[in-house]
């Protein structure tokens, strides 16, 4: 019963990850040519958002990271960003003392909600800048997720 | 044997006899007043948490050191000592005050017994129930790991146990690191129709489904009772993440929330949340979540008389924490109204043994489940001239014990011992047995390690785990206590930010360099690789050091010296 549960999971899953890339347009060659270079060889927060043409963004209470406060396992953080934020139409990830600090940029096409999720990888504790443009202008917020070694508990 | 002989024997008996009877009375007498409260409402909801598998009764001695910062400072739990008696008014030199405190704990201990003891709480249970029918038994969780027999039948001793006992209601932290499998069978083999185990916060990784039902409704003498589970939110981070890697945890307060809705949606008109967050964690947890009617809470092991009441958008929300080791038995009442909850009692009953003789089936069951491993468990391994104990922010002189052994054994200069609050406490001139040393070390990723570390090493350690108990943030607390530390001399300053915190690091006088290396010794380790590379399970360590000791000198504890911590109720030196 678990055997057969587990293989119909990872052919969900595999399919999944497909569609999504079917669904979103984003067949290989599309994500290339999107591809920002700039933007995600940023080395701080200032660079990279002049890189994605953002700027000043202002703080926003209707923009929310959706993350545990302490990462279960810093290779594989789950991040979920919700932009209540009428019109949104761009969403960007950044992790301020990664290397590379852009993690993802998410553009919302007419007709689906601004609410994304995705997988980054943090070797640190660090703050996650989450960016969205509504209607032309730059909201933020800003989220300190925990990395920490692990043990000792209770 | 003649006349006078004859009568004598007579007179020693008449005395024995007449002795026994008073004694029987006087325990009697003390248990009636310790033990029955008249019922209360129509709702009752007994609890226990984190026995971590004392099937017997032990010794526990509560910590002298439980520090609360910031708005946590002077608040339960961070009471210890006469400042805890004094809140709670609770008599000096009383069972209770033995119970609750490690005030002048030799003497009481002998005094007042040994504590908990799955037969005894069993004849507390059967007691409590005859006076409230109907009433749910709920276990916190950290029950099938802490002992010897525990590890070997992989919880199997304690699971039996819990059915037996008439486990109602279960959540998790340490079942889990016998392995996401293993529980899994538990929870859909041995408890089905028996034992629900709810979690509203463990799901898969991948998908994001619930791994157990997040709550249960009962019915109750006619009333709809939910309970909502809450496993320990950081599992795979304080315990190895292999053995529940497809499982992910968190508090997740809006599911909480949500869990909440949809429960009162269904009709519960009480609403418990079975908790292994930590005191801390609940409290903060109680003034965000909306409709909770009580959250019986343990996992940071805080005895706590009575529950804290913590206000939120929704009402008032009770907060309690049931101790550990089988000590305690929480009683909950309700008193429903019209519009739900409308009135409670709580009690917190010390299990002593000596006032509740043992269930016979429970201690039937006992002994079979021992039987096997008697020899072992019971091998005398050394004379302990000190009073032994773990419970601590800081440190225990059975964890001092630890790091002693790990520094001889290994040749290390310095010694890790993990921060953790089970394990039981021997007195002075007592043996200590295998099962004591088990009852310290028994785990599933026991291995014990030795690296060489860089002093810079060495502080983002200390730091790192300071963090976990300091931060002001309760949802950034995992509940542990501070590593304990052989060979290293340090000072803390829990109130300074992470990377502050840890102060003036020695080694025999001289100074910590960033840059140096030193040979540091430890055990459980949460990797893979620490799994994968081996090791010898630290009991194996610790039962010979102390085969070779014989005798062991109470234990000179390591502690930190501490800054800003001057007056703060949670500390008693």
């Amino acid at each position: 019963m678990k055997t057969v549960d587990n293989t119909r999971r990872r052919v969900v899953q595999t399919g999944g990850a497909l569609a999504a890339f079917a669904a979103a347009g984003l067949l290989p060659t599309d994500a290339l040519a999107a591809w920002n270079q700039a933007a995600f060889e940023g080395k701080n927060i200032p660079d990279t958002l002049k890189a994605l043409n953002l700027d000043n963004p202002t703080p926003s209470g209707d923009l929310q990271i959706v993350a545990s406060d302490i990462a279960e396992n810093g290779a594989v953080v789950p991040i979920q960003i919700v932009s209540r934020i009428p019109n949104t139409t761009r969403i960007a990830l950044m992790v301020e003392k990664n290397p590379n600090m852009l993690a993802a940029v998410f553009d919302v096409p007419e007709g689906m909600l601004p609410d994304v999720a995705t997988r980054i990888r943090m070797q640190q504790t660090s703050n996650i800048v989450a960016v969205a443009v509504a209607g032309g202008k730059v909201h933020t917020v800003t989220r300190e997720i925990k990395v920490t070694l692990g043990g000792c508990g209770g | 044997m003649d006349r006078r002989e004859f009568l004598g024997v007579l007179g020693a008996a008449a005395t024995v006899g007449f002795s026994l009877r008073a004694e029987d009375a006087r325990a009697q007498s003390e248990a009636d007043r310790l033990y029955d409260a008249p019922r209360f409402g129509t709702v009752s909801l007994l609890h226990f948490t984190d026995c971590h598998a004392q099937l017997l009764p032990v010794h526990f001695r509560e910590p002298s050191v439980n520090l609360g910062i910031g708005s946590m400072a002077g608040q339960p739990p961070h009471l210890v000592g006469e400042r805890l008696l004094g809140h709670f008014g609770v008599p000096a030199g009383s069972r209770l005050a033995h119970a609750f405190t490690h005030l002048d704990f030799d003497r009481l201990a002998r005094q007042y017994g040994k504590v908990g003891g799955f037969a005894h709480l069993a004849t507390l249970i059967k007691r409590v129930r005859a006076t409230r029918p109907g009433a749910l038994l709920l276990d916190g969780g950290d029950t099938w790991q802490g002992s010897g027999t525990a590890l070997w039948t992989k919880g199997q001793d304690m699971v039996d146990a819990c059915k037996l006992l008439g486990v109602d209601v279960m959540t998790l932290h340490w079942e889990c690191t016998y392995g996401a499998e293993r529980v899994t069978e538990i929870a859909e083999k041995d408890f089905a129709g028996k034992i629900d185990v709810v979690a509203q916060n463990i799901k898969t990784a991948d998908f994001g489904d619930d791994v157990f039902k997040p709550y249960v409704v009962k019915d109750v003498n006619g009333t709809k009772v939910a309970v909502i589970g809450q496993a320990f939110p950081y599992t795979p981070i304080a315990n190895p993440r292999y053995f529940v890697e497809d499982w992910t945890f968190g508090i997740r307060e809006e599911e909480m929330q949500k869990a909440v809705d949809a429960a009162r949606a269904e009709g519960a008109r009480a609403v418990v949340v079975l908790s292994h967050n930590g005191m801390d964690v609940d409290l903060k947890l109680a003034g965000r979540v909306r409709g909770i009617d009580a959250i019986l809470g343990g996992h940071t092991h805080d005895g706590v008389p009575r529950p804290t009441i913590v206000a939120n958008a929704g009402g008032r929300t009770l907060v309690t924490n049931a101790g550990s080791n089988g000590k305690f038995l929480g009683v909950l009442d309700f008193e429903m109204g019209s519009g739900g909850v409308a009135d409670f009692r709580y009690r917190l009953l010390p299990v002593f043994a000596d006032l509740l003789p043992a269930d016979r089936e429970m201690a039937a069951a006992i002994e079979r489940i021992r039987a096997p491993h008697s020899a072992k468990l019971g091998e005398r391994l050394a004379i302990s001239e000190g009073l032994l104990y773990r419970r601590g922010n800081f440190n225990g002189s059975f964890d001092q014990l630890i790091c002693d052994a790990l520094i001889a054994e290994r040749d290390a200069e310095i010694a890790f011992s993990p921060g953790f609050r089970w394990g039981t406490s021997i007195l002075p001139g007592e043996a200590i047995t295998m099962e004591h040393v088990l009852d310290q070390t028994a785990i599933t990723y026991p291995y014990v390690t030795l690296a060489e570390m860089t002093g810079a090493q060495i502080k983002e350690i200390l730091e790192d785990v300071a963090d976990n108990l300091f931060n002001p943030d309760p949802y950034q607390q995992q509940g542990g206590d501070m590593v304990r530390v052989g060979g290293l001399a340090y000072a803390c300053d829990p109130t300074a930010r992470m990377g502050a915190r840890i102060q003036d690091m020695r080694l025999a006088g001289r100074p910590i360099e960033a840059g140096k290396r030193y040979k540091v010794a430890g055990w459980a380790p949460v990797a893979a690789e620490a799994r994968d590379a081996g090791g010898e399970p630290i009991w194996d360590l610790v039962s010979r050091h102390l085969r070779a000791k014989r005798t062991i000198a109470p234990p000179a504890l390591n502690l930190p010296r501490l800054i800003g911590m001057d007056g703060n109720p949670g500390l008693a030196l």
